[in-house]
């Protein structure tokens, strides 16, 4: 890894699919980088000490996610150039994001496009083209959520029209997504019914970030021991005022409402 | 195991700042802003190999989660990531505790 810009995140690869420049161009970077970080002087050579090896204390004040918390900023200026709405999608492994997206993409009247973020396999993003949107598969290996740089690399590569809709698939993982800002405009996490009811209260990190909750697979209602109104309850105790969306990906139930919090 | 993505941004957020030997971080971590600080300290000593801090100590002052009530005016602490009042309302605003900063370092 590079020290200095913690680039070369040599596990992490990306794959498109469906479209044109589905090719794969190796490791691009939407940032500047030709390894001098903009400072010519900047090498990665051992630094002589100096000589006097006092030490003294160096007063910083700054926030360990400065760097993409700055490559997120750029991400939010690019897409919000080009009027495209990036939207987080943050949930458990299984609670039906890929199938969200599937009928998203069959009912949305604007452009997609995905950027679909997994350890491992392209399963997401070939299920994002047969549904008829071009994907950008970010293999993160052992990496468990997506970053700023990440979703910056994917964009270049990914090229969404604009006023288009990029969602952005993070890694199925209620914990760690929650402290990366990517640049998106709104977060969503995504819950289903079959998790239980209890989550907002397990992992508040996330529902304090989230803009929307969707709570998904109402349609198994019926067969599960969940109560929709303490999942609303607690989610708010955590984050007042979040809306929680009902709705069921796999028969369309409340779809409408989902389609219309979009636009 | 986001702590380690953290600590390699500790890493990072130094030496963007001095590329001398660093024998002391130090950080000021929220109790509310999802790091655990002793799976961030594993991490460190991890992420900090063949870098200038290597070996450094890393030095974590935690922040007590603070709110203001805005129903009642009360200022009280908090414990976790619930926002609720001790008069019982939920409209409260987070003053501190999400805080995830590296403070100051030594160099030799």
């Amino acid at each position: 890894m590079c020290s200095t810009c913690g680039c070369g995140e040599a596990d992490v690869r990306l794959t498109t699919l469906g479209g044109e420049g589905s090719t794969g161009h190796g490791h691009g970077h939407a940032h500047q980088h030709d390894h001098d970080h903009g400072d010519p002087d900047h090498h990665h050579v051992p630094v002589e000490r100096d000589e006097e090896l006092r030490t003294h204390t160096l007063e910083l004040e700054v926030a360990v996610l400065a760097k993409n918390d700055g490559l997120a900023a750029l991400n939010r200026d690019w897409l919000t150039e080009r009027g495209i709405t990036a939207l987080n999608l943050m949930s458990s492994p299984g609670a039906g994001k890929t199938t969200l997206l599937e009928r998203t993409i069959a009912a949305a009247g604007r452009p997609v496009t995905v950027i679909e973020g997994d350890q491992e396999t392209l399963f997401d993003a070939e299920r994002i083209r047969r549904a008829g949107a071009r994907a950008v598969q970010v293999n993160t290996g052992a990496g468990c959520h997506l970053d700023a740089a990440m979703v910056s690399r994917a964009l270049e590569e990914l090229q969404p029209d604009r006023d288009s809709i990029v969602f952005i698939e993070n890694v199925g993982n209620l914990v760690c997504p929650a402290l990366f800002d990517l640049g998106e405009k709104r977060k969503v996490v995504v819950i289903s019914v079959t998790e239980g009811d209890d989550k907002p209260l397990k992992y508040p990190h996330i529902f304090a970030a989230a803009d929307l909750v969707v709570l998904n697979k109402t349609d198994l209602l019926p067969y599960v021991d969940f109560d929709p109104e303490r999942l609303t309850r607690d989610a708010r105790t955590i984050n007042p005022g979040v809306q929680v969306l009902p709705l069921s990906a796999t028969t369309g139930e409340n779809f409408g409402a989902w389609l219309e919090w979009l636009y | 195991m986001h702590e380690l993505a953290i600590a390699e941004s500790v890493v990072s957020a130094v030496l963007e700042r001095t590329d001398r030997h660093v024998s002391v971080v130090r950080l000021r971590v929220g109790q509310l802003s999802g790091v655990v600080p002793d799976a961030l300290t594993f991490c460190f000593e991890i992420a900090t190999v063949g870098t200038p801090l290597e070996g450094a100590v890393l030095e974590i002052e935690e922040q007590r989660g603070r709110a203001q009530c805005r129903s009642c005016g009360q200022e009280f602490s908090l414990d976790d990531a619930i926002l609720l009042c001790p008069c019982g309302s939920a409209d409260v605003e987070l003053l501190a505790g999400r805080d995830l900063s590296v403070t100051s370092v030594e160099v030799a």
